[in-house]
């Protein structure tokens, strides 16, 4: 067994890094024996998480988030839209995720990454959710709406991960709130064939017949704020927020979901057994 | 209150289970489970040479493709191959067969609400058809929180769009705890307390996630009984069973 604490010189800090490759759950477990993980954290932690809205000065609402080295992107644009038969009062939301090869190597161009389409539906049950009984979702599609049976919103939520190192899901679902919250709804005016044109900057006097159909530039209200936690179990040990390195020697991974009433959104965990009552986690 | 739901059934029970192996002839193991009037049908081919570029070759990898019964695939196919994926994982040898693939097709016949959980019976059923080495059996449940708040499990596919939320669990399945001999107090819970996984969809308060675990849990054991018999009477023949 190599040494593990390197203390300086230059022969045993290359050990430590080959062992570390070798044995990549060794290395991990015997950080674990003194509770704690390889870049310092204490179990229970998560990294630092930074959030910058307004990043994109082009796109109607946009947000960067990043927790530790992991980093995403979204943006918000709206388009107008005539709704659909059914709903006639409700907007529509896309959501996209795109995982560009910058993110991560093992992510090449003509080679998706598998976790791709997974964290873009996850993201978009965890934020439409639409049911019909009753309304359980972070937005009210009825707010999207600005001419019954006519005009609606469609918003177009578009999320770029740009470095990719674990909590991937944490990661989007933080930038993607952040940007709703960011949104501001552009001016819109009716022009003279009937259809809704969207004006940028103040209204001006213009042609006859033009006026803003919604006066003011308002904000979208969310319901309930929804945020994440990942963590990966390993033997009896639970990990906040892993790095991609220590997501890929452990298996097992569990994403929880809360909202801002503390009801359980989502409890997704994919993988090995584990021991019931993890409400230790929440 | 009893009789709440649209076809008469109660609160805990489940609809007709059916399970059928070797439907297929080409295929190393095949089975086709239906809850009620939904239909998957699992086949497995392999164990295959060689693995894909990004696993790990010193285990076996397993491969997961779904087919919908209509429409192109899309993103929530994929997802419920990776959960697939994953689950099966965590169920099979991995280690006695390093470097080979295995591949396990699901195709959806017909879907009548809770289609994962009979996706991953169907695809337990046909792992053991084709003798894949299993550390144990998994069986799955949907349970779902209905508008008075309590736990209604295998839904139809109207109750399962009208509710509120649900979740699909996939229970560990060991031969000890069918037969109790002796303690299963290995660690501090019993190994079949342990979830495998879990996927909710919508909004629900803890508590009644927790409720939906033990209900769930306790089904699981029917369950379980049910695949084991329908395994031990198509040993020789050919003939379908139903459940």
């Amino acid at each position: 067994m190599s040494p593990m604490n390197g203390s300086g010189d230059l022969s045993s800090e290359m050990e430590v890094d080959a062992f570390r490759h070798l044995f990549p759950l060794r290395f991990h477990e015997r950080h674990l024996l003194e509770s704690i993980r390889p870049d310092g954290r204490p179990l229970g932690r998560a990294r630092d998480t930074t959030l910058a809205l307004g990043a994109v000065a082009s796109a109607d609402g946009s947000a960067l988030a990043k927790i530790g080295c992991t980093t995403m992107l979204a943006a918000i644009k709206m388009e107008v839209m005539t709704p659909t038969v059914e709903s006639p009062d409700e907007g529509c939301i896309a959501v996209e995720f795109h995982m560009p090869p910058i993110c991560s190597p093992i992510v090449r161009p003509g080679r998706p990454a598998e976790v791709a389409p997974v964290v873009s539906k996850q993201l978009s049950d965890t934020i439409l959710r639409q049911v019909v009984v009753t309304f359980s979702g972070m937005i009210d599609l009825k707010d999207l709406s600005l001419v019954s049976g006519k005009a609606a919103w469609m918003a177009y939520l578009d999320i770029y991960c740009l470095d990719a190192d674990g909590a991937l899901f944490d990661t989007a679902l933080l930038s993607a709130v952040a940007a709703f919250c960011h949104l501001k709804f552009p001016m819109v005016s009716l022009n003279d064939d009937g259809r809704l044109v969207v004006v940028s900057g103040e209204s001006k006097g213009g042609k006859s017949g033009k006026e803003a159909v919604n006066k003011e530039q308002r904000k979208l209200n969310l319901i309930s704020i929804p945020f994440s936690l990942t963590c990966t179990l390993h033997k009896n040990y639970i990990l906040a927020d892993p790095t991609a390195e220590e997501e890929s020697i452990m298996e097992t991974l569990v994403t929880v979901v809360l909202d801002s009433s503390l009801r359980l959104v989502s409890f997704y965990k994919p993988g090995g057994p584990v021991l019931a009552f993890t409400s230790a986690v929440m | 209150m009893e009789v709440d739901r649209a076809d008469g059934r109660t609160r805990n029970q489940l609809r007709p289970l059916a399970c059928t192996r070797c439907t297929l002839n080409r295929a190393h193991g095949s089975a086709t489970w239906s809850q009620g009037e939904t239909k998957v049908l699992a086949a497995v081919f392999g164990p295959k040479a060689g693995t894909k570029k990004n696993e790990n070759p010193e285990k076996a990898c397993i491969e997961v493709i779904w087919k919908p019964k209509t429409g192109q695939i899309g993103k929530p196919e994929k997802e419920y191959e990776m959960i697939l994926k994953r689950t099966l994982q965590s169920i099979c040898l991995l280690t006695v067969n390093p470097n080979t693939t295995t591949s396990i097709i699901v195709q959806v016949v017909n879907d009548d609400g809770a289609l994962l959980p009979c996706a991953i019976n169907a695809a337990c059923a046909a792992l053991v058809d084709a003798g894949i080495p299993l550390k144990h059996l998994a069986v799955a449940i949907c349970c779902c929180l209905a508008d008075g708040g309590y736990v209604i499990l295998d839904p139809c596919k109207l109750e399962e769009q009208r509710t509120k939320a649900f979740a699909y669990l996939v229970f560990p399945n060991l031969l000890a705890s069918v037969h109790r001999k002796g303690s299963l107090q290995v660690e501090v819970e019993p190994v079949e307390h342990g979830i495998i996984t879990s996927v909710t969809r919508g909004v629900m308060p803890v508590e009644d996630y927790l409720r939906c675990l033990e209900r769930g849990r306790a089904v699981s054991a029917k369950l379980s009984e049910f695949l084991r018999r329908s395994m031990q009477l198509q040993a020789p023949s050919d003939s379908p069973t139903a459940g």
